[in-house]
């Protein structure tokens, strides 16, 4: 009776696992640069498509194709910081807000010119439908548990880099105060062009795991950045740690509301946000204040 | 100073704008049916963008959401009329009023954040009332229903009559949405938005209590919106949550427009919205590529010229299309530092 | 024609304009500090002051005239590359990164400059207590101490030549006097100093020369021991 409770109640934090990937890139940086890339799920998307084109043209198994896109993941979010988004940081707040836009109906227009509207998905092989049994008829997938470990790890890893190296350092120097790192040489456009690229490198992540895990297409990436969003701001600004609180939350809504009705499921999660934000606006575990 | 040959041509333009709204208001009697509902939709897409240049380029309130409200508008319209058998005519400003209700508490929530955070957060909302759209089983669930003809037959027996009518009241609805923003931003709350947009501190010199100001345009925009979702229901001649809140119709195409038009200004809704139909006409073959051009183009006009195309515009004129900044006396210009 | 002590100074400013915009700050200025040397800028607030030193470390939008440190003309040059080349600066309100602590912040001076003598023990023999609270947020300090850091953040660059902007600011006398007694042994390891102050006082109690700033032009300089108090004034306030 209570069994198929725990077995959603489950799901839904390994779902959050998944969920927590796709914010910590958008956690890093909006936090460091304090803009909010509208193109995040697009970004997503688009590495699926590249793993997609790795995995079935070239042959490699989706965890070796994710190995091989993140420095390019990591090339591509430096350069698009570097070259593009480092002209309208700073002075005016509309103005990233618009061209990330851009980007994003321009990635989901060129991926649907480019792939057609089909959704995909890669194969996982046995990976996909391997099961742990936890006893009493408790099961939860494999792979379920491996994204929420990575999610886990990852987190922890980004946990480090921030706050025990030299980069790390300099990163939280700039989120700090921008002025003021420039005013000591630090150079801070090189600095967040690093941030970017790390926090596409997140995003390489959250595609591996997205691309096996769930049906993808063109037009994914804005409930992918709505999700990420959500867990940000449920988790409260600024706090990595609290993005996987804030994704555990959001999976377990949706799964614990797709139970009791399928067609609850996103809502849910959608009405778990807005009474948070009601009632706690500044998230569970807000960095500051 | 202004030359002789600028001033000249800023009347002209002047001349041409009111022969142009003239023509406009005439139109169904001028032109063709297919036309006349090329204006209609020409009309309902100018005041959201209005709506949005009022809030992203004065009132420096990005949304990503306002579709929201046109969904509202078009589901309450089509509840009053379809479902309880209110007048029609009266059920436009009625949906209106309803997107007004429903963007109280969206404003009390979306509030909490700032900037980015609050833009996505309306698209939340957007979200959420799409969703609950889908659920209204009395509105046909998630497959929407039609207008029930006798409602459709009510705004003119031959069809003529009808896109008539319906042009006339977006027309006057485009009208209002314009006059209705001409006139906030000649107020001080219109001054010190301007100003804010400008300059913070400035505004609060000036005496303008800029959360009251935000409030008073997120509010104010929400029953245009509203209204022009009814007048799409009549067009469309159906309610669906994916039409009715459709975030490319309503949002994405109507950023792009300002944005390219010239966020910021008096003008840049009207260029904008003029362009996007002249594009459509000759890229809409093209399918997902007239999206990727309208996508790279504004993200250029972001890089290169910011006020956009109004902004290019208004170099060669020498001032506003339309009076809307206040200038200084003669007086006090004949006294002022030479340039 | 003012000259410095050493016959090649260190920071030469010929004929320098700063603009913002159409707005000119800073109007043709000469000015030189030569190694060892202590030179005080005072002038009243918008006399440009801070935006001198903004241009010379390179966070000035339009400069024109030469800026040369150690013979090279720096106009231009990325604020990264002044600051390793040999010149760090005290920013006006300390500017320190609240989030990180005290060692972490000091630990960004050292890896944004110059290596030289100036170490970490240095540091925290010149300011024990920053010994004590280096695990704390810089946040959490106190005016005072935070203005230490961010002295000790600028010298672990191991500058040739250290600019100071308003370190008085917002700090009790008693802690304003300790921190203006370190000038003459930071001094003499060869670092040349250029003081920004509003107190006349203080600032010319330990220049070696002065320059007197009103509205963006140089209006009087000297050595402090040449120039009455009341000449200095004068020029101050322009009147």
């Amino acid at each position: 009776m209570l069994v198929p409770w725990i077995n959603q109640l489950l799901q839904g934090i390994l779902l959050g696992g998944l969920y927590t990937l796709f914010a910590t890139g958008l956690s890093l940086s909006a936090g460091v640069m304090r803009f909010v890339n509208i193109a995040h799920g697009d970004f997503i998307v688009l590495v699926c498509f590249a793993l997609l084109v790795l995995t079935t043209a070239l042959g490699f198994n989706p965890a070796v194709a994710t190995l091989i896109v993140l420095p390019f993941a990591f090339l591509l979010g430096f350069g698009l910081q570097r070259f593009l988004l480092q002209r309208v940081v700073g002075e005016n707040v509309l103005l990233p807000i618009l061209m990330t836009f851009g980007l994003s109906i321009i990635i989901q227009n060129g991926l649907l010119e480019g792939f057609g509207a089909n959704t995909r998905k890669l194969s996982g092989g046995w990976l996909e439908t391997a099961t742990v049994a936890l006893g009493q008829g408790i099961n939860v997938g494999l792979f379920q548990v491996l994204t929420f470990i990575t999610a886990v790890a990852l987190v922890a890893v980004l946990d480090l880099l921030l706050y025990r190296t030299g980069i790390g350092a300099k990163i939280r120097a700039v989120s700090d105060d921008v002025a003021a790192a420039d005013l000591i040489g630090l150079s801070s456009s090189r600095i967040y062009a690093v941030a970017m690229g790390i926090s596409f490198v997140t995003v390489g992540i959250a595609a591996g795991f997205m691309s096996v895990w769930t049906n993808f297409d063109p037009a994914s990436g804005p409930t992918r950045l709505l999700i990420a969003f959500e867990v940000v701001v449920l988790g409260g600004l600024g706090s990595l740690w609290g993005s996987l609180a804030g994704g555990i939350v959001l999976g377990v809504a949706q799964s614990i509301g797709g139970q009791w009705d399928i067609a609850w499921q996103t809502l849910a999660g959608h009405i778990i946000f807005l009474v948070v934000l009601a009632v706690r606006p500044q998230g569970l575990f807000p960095r500051y204040g | 100073m202004m030359r002789a040959a600028s001033r000249l041509s800023l009347i002209l333009a002047r001349v041409a704008f009111a022969s142009a709204v003239a023509a406009l208001a005439a139109a169904p009697l001028l032109l063709n049916q297919n036309y006349v509902v090329l204006l209609t939709e020409f009309m309902s897409m100018l005041v959201l963008a209005i709506m949005w240049n009022l809030l992203a380029g004065y009132a420096d309130i990005v949304t990503v959401g306002q579709h929201a409200f046109v969904g509202v508008g078009a589901y309450a319209f089509f509840g009053f009329t379809a479902l309880r058998g209110f007048d029609p005519y009266l059920s436009i400003p009625l949906a209106g009023l309803v997107a007004l209700a429903i963007a109280v508490p969206a404003m009390v929530l979306v509030f909490r954040l700032r900037t980015a955070y609050l833009a996505i957060g309306t698209w939340v909302v957007a979200e959420v009332l799409m969703l609950a759209a889908g659920k209204l089983d009395a509105f046909g669930g998630g497959s929407g229903s039609s207008l029930p003809i006798s409602i459709v037959l009510s705004f003119g027996r031959a069809r003529g009559d009808r896109l008539a009518v319906i042009y006339w009241l977006a027309f006057a609805l485009a009208a209002a949405a314009m006059l209705a923003a001409y006139l906030l931003l000649r107020s001080r709350i219109g001054v010190g938005l301007t100003a804010m947009r400008d300059n913070e501190e400035g505004a609060a010199a000036v005496g303008v209590n800029i959360t009251y100001a935000r409030i008073l345009c997120f509010l104010g925009t929400a029953p245009f919106l509203g209204m022009v979702g009814a007048i799409i229901t009549l067009q469309k001649l159906r309610i669906a949550p994916s039409a009715s809140f459709s975030i490319t119709d309503w949002s994405v195409f109507i950023i792009f427009n300002v944005v390219i038009g010239g966020i910021g200004s008096f003008e840049g809704p009207i260029i904008g919205t003029m362009v996007y139909f002249v594009l459509r006409q000759y890229l809409s073959g093209l399918g997902p590529v007239h999206l990727i051009l309208l996508g790279s183009f504004s993200i250029f006009t972001i890089l290169v010229e910011r006020r956009g195309l109004w902004g290019l515009v208004r170099r060669m004129l020498g001032d506003d299309l339309l009076p809307i900044a206040h200038k200084p006396s003669p007086a006090f210009r004949a006294n002022a530092l030479p340039e | 024609m003012i000259t410095a002590t050493t016959s090649e100074p260190l920071l030469t400013l010929a004929g320098v304009s700063v603009f913002y915009g159409n707005f000119r700050a800073i109007d043709q200025v000469d000015i030189a500090v030569g190694a060892g040397e202590v030179v005080s800028i005072i002038g009243a607030n918008g006399a440009g002051k801070t935006t001198l030193l903004r241009a010379i470390i390179g966070q000035a939008e339009r400069v024109e005239g030469r800026i040369a440190f150690a013979g090279n003309d720096i106009v231009g040059s990325s604020t990264e590359a002044i600051v390793r080349s040999g010149i760090m600066l005290v920013p006006e309100g300390r500017r320190l990164f609240p989030s990180l602590t005290v060692e972490e912040n000091l630990q960004l001076g050292w890896e944004v400059g110059r290596r030289g003598n100036i170490g970490f023990d240095n540091v925290y023999h010149l300011f024990p207590v920053l010994q004590e609270r280096r695990r704390q947020r810089a946040g959490s300090l106190s005016g005072g101490e935070q203005q230490m850091v961010a002295l000790g953040r600028a010298l672990l660059a191991n500058p040739r030549l250290l600019l100071c902007d308003e370190i008085s600011l917002g700090l009790a006398p008693r802690m304003v006097a300790e921190l203006f007694a370190l000038i003459p042994a930071i001094k003499s390891g060869g670092m040349g100093i250029l003081i920004v102050e509003q107190d006349i006082g203080r600032s010319l109690s330990v220049a070696d020369r002065f320059y007197c700033l009103l509205e963006g032009r140089v209006s009087l300089g000297g050595r402090p021991s040449e120039v009455s108090r009341e000449a200095v004034m004068r020029h101050y306030f322009g009147l």
